[in-house]
């Protein structure tokens, strides 16, 4: 342990470390949380999921991981070669860079900058980008729809998300993670924004463009959205970008709403693994409860209801912080 | 506005009561039976291919091989031969040959047939390499079951114990047949005795 923080006392090599960990936490967790998804929505249906690999089929996944890899990486005739190749990575390293700044626990964090919270909004919009770069480099009119219905979406649940971070930020007054962990060592911070957390929840769900909010990939109408052109590892990588960016997004609304790694008995990681997994749990339980919603009920949602709702909540918080 | 605050508030609402049904599911047993692992009970009244009743008294099929079957069969796909053998007041099936894949299930041999020696089996694993797989041999399948069950097995018999049947069968017809014939003779001899008995007789009344 002394070494470690001998070496973790070094600012380059715990970059590195802490790189290498990520990448290995990106890859295990995707591959976890396509297992977790599978069984879900198996155990909703009264089945039992994957069972043949491995115990209760844990290893199918990395089965399923290693068929992918083994794929013909096919790129199509027609499309805009140079943007086709680097959407992939367009969509994977700002998953990658949000993992800088979250605070694992006490002394679990990478690099705690002073605007971690605009970092992390700012790269996770990234994804919106290259999206659009996939779906319009394929040259595929069903990625074309999918890119375009996915910016139309992002753009509409960005507003009500950055919202609800705000009534939050107000509350501690800091970007700093570690900051709004340390703020809510009293009460967890959904105590007194519910509807700040309900709203979180709702657009980020949206923002990952999950059910129901998967119009960008709904596979009854654009076959699969803006990846209908890819194989191989490249489909995999948009595959582990959409479940490293719930990861996200769950690790946000953990730092903010539910006292990040705060927990008795249990060390700060597994506290915050614990509350982080039981986000993706209820965002997995939307996915098989409600079905996807129309196009147009979609931006009336964000636009009606969301946004005027998070702006409520914003002035709210804003008086009783003034008044107290 | 009071609409649209009621609006939310009963839409939140459905989406609580729908996830209240999903996770109800969710800590449900599962119902899925592991198929090669764990099998299901088949009901009784499972209508699989026809098979050989065993006759609780005789521990044996009642197939007397009257071949009604074989006729009323629609797709023609039923073969039985049947031997009468000595010492056996009936005639018994020697091969029945059933070829499923042509069959349609519909019943009318097992409704057909006389001593009610046939029924549905249970049985649903009928999968095969190759077409000859498909065909079903009775008393084969006959033996497989009393073997199961503990019981004495039937024993097919073989050609040449069928034509030593036929030929044993044939002499004693042949023989019946002389006899027929003998008590034949007789018969009429002894009527031409009494009509000449009867002739004087005849004679004396004119």
């Amino acid at each position: 342990m002394e070494l470690m923080a001998y070496f973790l006392g070094s600012e380059g090599a715990r970059m590195i470390v802490g790189l290498i960990g990520v990448i290995a936490l990106v890859s295990v967790n995707a591959l976890f949380l396509i297992w977790m998804e599978r069984k879900v929505s198996a155990h909703m249906q009264l089945r039992p999921g994957p069972m043949e690999v491995g115990w209760h089929g844990t290893i199918q996944t990395v089965a399923d991981a290693v068929k992918l890899m083994g794929k013909e990486l096919i790129t199509p005739e027609e499309v805009d070669k140079p943007i086709y190749w680097l959407a992939p990575v367009v969509i994977f390293l700002p998953v990658l860079l949000s993992f800088l700044v979250i605070p694992f626990s006490e002394t679990w964090i990478i690099k705690d900058l002073n605007v971690g919270i605009i970092l992390i909004l700012g790269f996770s919009t990234l994804a919106v980008l290259a999206i659009l770069m996939a779906g319009w480099s394929s040259n595929n009119k069903y990625a074309v729809f999918g890119a375009i219905r996915s910016v139309a979406q992002n753009v509409a649940y960005e507003i009500p998300l950055l919202i609800t971070v705000m009534s939050v930020i107000l509350m501690v007054g800091s970007f700093k993670l570690s900051d709004i962990v340390a703020a809510q060592s009293r009460y967890w911070f959904v105590a007194v924004q519910p509807l700040a957390f309900t709203l979180y929840i709702i657009c980020a769900t949206a923002e990952t463009n999950r059910a129901p909010f998967d119009l960008p990939e709904a596979e009854s109408e654009l076959v699969a959205g803006f990846h209908t052109e890819y194989s191989g590892m490249r489909f995999a990588l948009f595959f582990l970008a959409e479940y490293t960016n719930m990861f996200i997004v769950s690790a946000i609304a953990t730092v903010l709403f539910l006292g990040g790694w705060r927990g008795p008995f249990l060390p700060g990681v597994i506290w915050f693994l614990l509350k982080v997994y039981a986000i993706i749990f209820l965002i997995m339980w939307f996915r098989w409860t409600f079905p996807r919603v129309r196009f147009d009920q979609l931006v009336t949602f964000a636009w009606k209801i969301l946004i005027p709702l998070a702006f409520v909540n914003l002035l709210i918080t804003a008086l009783v912080l003034k008044i107290r | 506005m009071m609409s649209y605050c009621k609006e939310i508030a009963v839409g939140f609402w459905s989406l609580l009561a729908g996830m209240a049904v999903t996770i109800r599911y969710f800590v449900k047993p599962i119902v899925t039976v592991q198929y090669p692992r764990e099998k299901l009970q088949m009901s009784p009244n499972y209508r699989g291919y026809p098979q050989f009743v065993i006759n609780p008294e005789t521990k044996t099929h009642k197939c007397i091989a009257c071949e009604m079957c074989a006729r009323m069969c629609p797709s023609q796909l039923i073969t039985v031969e049947g031997t009468k053998f000595p010492g056996e007041k009936q005639k018994r099936a020697t091969r029945y040959l059933h070829e499923h894949q042509y069959c349609s299930l519909c019943g009318l041999c097992v409704e057909v047939c006389p001593t009610n020696a046939l029924e549905f089996s249970t049985d649903y694993r009928l999968a095969g390499y190759r077409r000859e797989d498909c065909v079903l041999d009775h008393l084969v399948l006959l033996q497989k079951r009393q073997q199961a069950l503990n019981l004495a097995v039937t024993p097919i018999p073989t050609a040449a114990e069928i034509e030593a049947a036929i030929a044993a069968e044939a002499a004693a017809k042949a023989a019946k047949e002389e006899e027929a014939k003998a008590k034949a003779k007789a018969a009429a001899e002894a009527k031409k005795a009494a009509e000449a008995q009867e002739a004087p007789a005849k004679e004396e009344k004119e």
